[in-house]
């Protein structure tokens, strides 16, 4: 009886006792699931134009934020660092696209896959090898990102806002925006789009693939390094973002593999449920829930509706 | 070779009947009140312009789809709709129109998995394998050797599928739903993208399967050459519903037939 | 020429459908047993035993568990390591409650704790495949990796929150336990990975091997045989669950003498599948050979330079490992999806011919 309590009233007793903690749970959920969004965001992009599901999306991020560093601490200004490292980014697709994706052309979706793990590996591996292990301190000051934070009196406490974080939301929705209208109105936009439907069609009508896989692995690449600017920036650049960075498998699920507004409302959902589990819950079975309850959403999603909130649904031929 | 099947249905009586089944998925109506039966130890065919149906209405008898109404009546027993695996363990097989084999596996391995449900030997056994277990795999592997006889087949037969040039794929897609000793069969356009020879081979299969074996068969098909000629009762489907059902004769003869196969009405016979 | 079989005619199906139809193959496999039993325990070193065989064994068997459920069945699983974990903890417990039962025999139980678990995760491909169900496992080796460091009942509440294994003895031998010496923990290892290769030979060969090939290669095809899609695929999980329930257990118990739940992490998980990927999806042999390759390699890599006069530290050692790993699983993706063992196979066919081109 005491435990049903624990369960089902307790942990919204303590919500309504404190809003002002409510709120702030609130909002670091928003901020962690903007991030989860965004890597999720480059899944959908690789996945929409190429079929391929990028496992690796997670370790780019990273990659990508260790090359900004690593060359900014080798006494490259910021800016140029940012712009080099874009470069990287587009030598990263151009090298995927030759090496990975053109012979595996044929392959099912599953050897793909599996070979995205390989990609993983390999970019841990070169990125230890060329920047070492240990974590390092993202350039946020030299990129003009702005730093401490706003408090806001009210709810009878207070909510602590890290201007960071907000500008990590803002440049987020300044992201998608743009995507979006990538999108739905340019010629590229369109032929991306003609690509995901149907590799056959899109190349009888004379849409070169290969460009496109580049541009799309590209464009993952330069989402990967606004989500590796912004983590970093709010933590530190390390390996260990990779793993957290898997959270962004059950953040598609929700979402639906194929749609850019379900990554976003889906990055949302976990990042909010998941600190609000945590918070409210965790305490009941010893905290660290955060480490797979996302995943148990996923599930929960999986044998239900496996297409996810907004993603098509998955139907097979005879 | 095979004693016919279980008394349940005496030769000539009906097998199969679909009554008033229809079909949609999303908007598109698939199939509208199609009945029709299928007589015992006949070789019945289904034919009818492209997107009739034709493959749908296999695909509800196998328990792929649930027809939306409509009733199927399979050995006496009534359901309104079928589950492969029901489908399976009733006795009925089917091959496909674009094949469905095992492509990771030997010719022998694909039509030795046909003969899944006939094996009994549990889990326990399995691990062991020496014994029982190898006992029964030789016994069945006996019954598919013949049946890769009767096919004509024994060269390829530990070569993987995948490497089968077509017409030896369907040969070999067939070997599997015979493996299964059948009641029913549904072949759903053996003779596609197959040359003449090809198809006289493959007609001479299906009428050995029918007479040697006793299997009933349903069968669709494109060719009417074929379908004259091995079929005892045809059924002609068009947009999904039932527009002819008789002997190849008649149906040759049928103005409805030739108006569906040609879009107009012409004077001129087919 | 030496490999031939010509006059190796086979006069009865049981003959034709042996596991190892060729008389060069099955002599190449008693010299491998003798090698194995014989010659190893008596003339190799410890660090021969310790650090490169059993481990080898032990990475083999999670292999092979994992072949049979994401090669044979086609169902990605990245929850290998967690499995493996399962299967250590359940040791730990049994023998805790029941000191006085041989070890080995709690090694081989705890794989029906690993298998149920299995199961139970297992359930969800019911209704996802491919991509999705390996996200499910991934919910599987998250999960039971937080139970692994949350639940201090599961390391009998020992203060390092690792699991301290105790001394366990086979008829006066010492099996586990630091005074255990590295040979009979060896034989013990290779008995179990031996014993659980053949049952694991004799189930593919079979109607069950069959049964899950055919739900791998097309499962709509394999419902109209009349194989029940969700009994074969929580059979591939139970047993595939049951190997790698084992080698976690032989892993903590025969090898390390302790572990901390981290061993059994995502990383293990992936470092199981490109041992499969590698060695061969859908193979047995592969299993060993992807074990071999992957598991060889950072002591290759470590040993090599340092017989050539330029030590690499210890973590360059690792990068290298990443970044080699990584690439080799592009490459053989690229150019032989079925891996070592058919490099194997086509090895073995132009030994066939040899010495003549084809």
């Amino acid at each position: 009886m005491h435990l049903l309590y624990q369960i089902f009233a307790d942990p919204f007793v303590q919500m309504g006792a404190a809003p002002d903690l409510l709120a702030q749970t609130l909002w670091d959920g928003l901020v962690a699931g903007v991030l989860y969004a965004l890597i999720a965001l480059g899944f959908v992009l690789i996945f929409k134009a190429s079929g391929v599901f990028n496992f690796a999306q997670g370790i780019m991020v990273v990659f990508a934020a260790l090359t900004l560093v690593g060359l900014h601490e080798h006494g490259v200004p910021a800016f140029l660092a940012l712009a080099l490292t874009v470069v990287v980014m587009f030598v990263l697709a151009f090298g995927v696209e030759r090496l990975m994706l053109r012979p595996l052309v044929n392959q099912s979706d599953v050897i793909l896959f599996m070979a995205t793990f390989g990609l993983t590996y390999v970019l841990i591996g070169f990125g230890q090898l060329v920047f070492g292990g240990n974590p390092k301190v993202m350039i946020a000051n030299d990129l003009y990102l702005p730093s401490g934070e706003i408090r806001f009196k009210g709810l009878g406490g207070f909510v602590s806002f890290q201007k960071i974080d907000i500008a990590a939301v803002i440049i987020t929705s300044i992201m998608v925006a743009v995507l979006a209208v990538f999108f739905q109105r340019t010629r590229i936009g369109r032929a991306l789009r003609a690509v995901a439907d149907s590799h056959q069609a899109a190349l009888s009508v004379g849409i070169s693939l290969e460009q496109i896989w580049v541009i799309v692995w590209f464009a993952a690449g330069v989402v990967a390094l606004t989500t590796g600017i912004m983590w970093g920036a709010r933590s530190e650049v390390s390996f260990s973002l990779q793993i957290i960075a898997l959270k962004a498998l059950p953040v598609l699920i929700l979402g639906g593999l194929t749609s850019i507004p379900g990554a976003i409302v889906g990055g949302l959902i976990i990042g909010i449920g998941e600190k609000i589990a945590e918070f409210y819950w965790g305490p009941l079975l010893g905290g660290g829930i955060e480490s797979w309850f996302a995943y148990v959403i996923a599930l929960g999603f999986l044998v239900f509706r496996p297409q996810g909130l907004f993603g098509e649904k998955i139907i097979e031929r005879i | 070779m095979r004693a016919p099947s279980s008394g349940e249905t005496a030769l000539g009586e009906v097998l199969l009947a679909v009554e008033d089944v229809s079909l949609s998925f999303g908007g598109v109506r698939a199939l509208t009140g199609v009945s029709f039966d299928i007589r015992k130890g006949e070789i019945r065919a289904i034919i009818g312009p492209n997107g009739a149906g034709k493959t749908s209405m296999l695909n509800v008898v196998n328990g792929f789809y649930h027809a939306q109404s409509g009733r199927i009546t399979f050995k006496g027993e009534v359901r309104t709709s079928m589950r492969p695996y029901a489908a399976a363990r009733g006795g009925i097989a089917r091959t496909f129109q674009n094949l469905a084999l095992f492509r990771g596996m030997t010719t022998l391995d694909n039509i030795l998995a046909g003969r899944a449900l006939k094996m009994r030997r549990g889990f326990f056994w399995q691990l062991i394998r020496h014994g029982p277990a190898l006992a029964e795999e030789v016994e069945h592997r006996r019954r598919v050797e013949e049946i890769i006889d009767f096919l004509e087949i024994a060269a390829i037969r530990k070569i993987a599928v995948g490497r089968l040039p077509y017409g030896l794929q369907k040969r070999v897609e067939l070997g599997r739903a015979l493996a299964m000793e059948p009641d029913l069969l549904l072949l759903d356009e053996p003779m596609a993208g197959m040359n003449l020879e090809e198809k006289e081979d493959m007609s001479r299969f299906i009428i050995d399967v029918n007479q040697q074996y006793g299997t009933t068969i349903a069968l669709i098909e494109h060719d009417m050459g074929v379908v004259m000629d091995l079929s005892d009762r045809v059924v002609v489907l068009d947009y999904g519903r039932k527009i002819a059902d008789s002997t190849p004769d008649e149906v040759k003869r049928d103005e409805n037939v030739i108006r569906a196969y040609l879009g107009q009405p012409h004077g001129a016979s087919a | 020429m030496l490999y031939r079989e010509v006059g190796q005619y086979k006069t009865s199906y049981a003959a034709d459908m042996a596991v190892f139809p060729i008389l060069q193959d099955r002599i190449g496999i008693a010299v491998i047993l003798f090698v194995a039993f014989v010659v190893f325990p008596l003339f190799g070193n410890d660090f021969l035993l310790n650090a490169v065989l059993i481990p080898f064994l032990i990475f083999s068997l999670a292999a092979i568990g994992l072949n049979l459920l994401t090669g044979y069945c086609g169902l990605l699983s990245l929850g290998t390591g967690a499995f493996m974990g399962v299967g250590a903890y359940a040791c730990l417990k049994l023998t805790t409650y029941f000191p006085q039962v041989n070890i080995v025999i709690w090694i081989l139980a705890s794989g029906f704790v690993s298998a149920a678990v299995g199961v139970l995760f297992g359930l969800p491909s019911l209704r996802i495949k491919g991509f999705y169900l390996a996200v499910a496992t991934l919910a599987a080796q998250f999960f039971l990796e937080w139970c692994f460091i949350r639940i201090p009942w599961l390391y009998n509440h020992s203060v390092s929150g690792a699991i301290e294994v105790p001394r366990r003895t086979f008829m006066g031998v010492p099996l586990t336990g630091p005074t255990a010496t590295s040979v009979t923990r060896y034989l013990t290892v290779l008995s179990v990975v031996v014993l659980m290769t053949w049952l694991a030979s004799n189930l593919v060969h079979g109607r069950i091997g069959r049964m899950w090939m055919s739900v791998r290669d097309m499962d709509l095809a394999a419902e109209l045989i009349g194989i029940r899609l969700l009994r074969a695929k929580l059979l591939a999980f139970a047993v595939s669950s049951f190997y790698c329930g084992v080698a976690g257990a032989m892993l903590v118990f025969l090898w390390y003498g302790g572990a901390e739940a981290e061993v059994f992490n995502i990383d293990q998980s992936f470092l199981e599948l490109f041992m499969v990927i590698i060695g061969g999806l859908g193979t047995l042999i592969g299993s060993f050979f992807g074990a071999a390759l992957i598991y060889i390699l950072p002591i290759a890599l470590r040993l090599i330079p340092e017989n050539l006069g330029l030590p690499l530290h210890p973590a360059t050692v690792e990068q290298l490992r990443f970044l080699i790993v990584g690439i080799l699983i592009i490459v053989f993706l690229v150019l032989e999806p079925n891996g070592l063992a058919r490099l194997w196979q086509i090895g073995k066919q132009k030994l066939r011919v040899w010495p003549f081109p084809y």
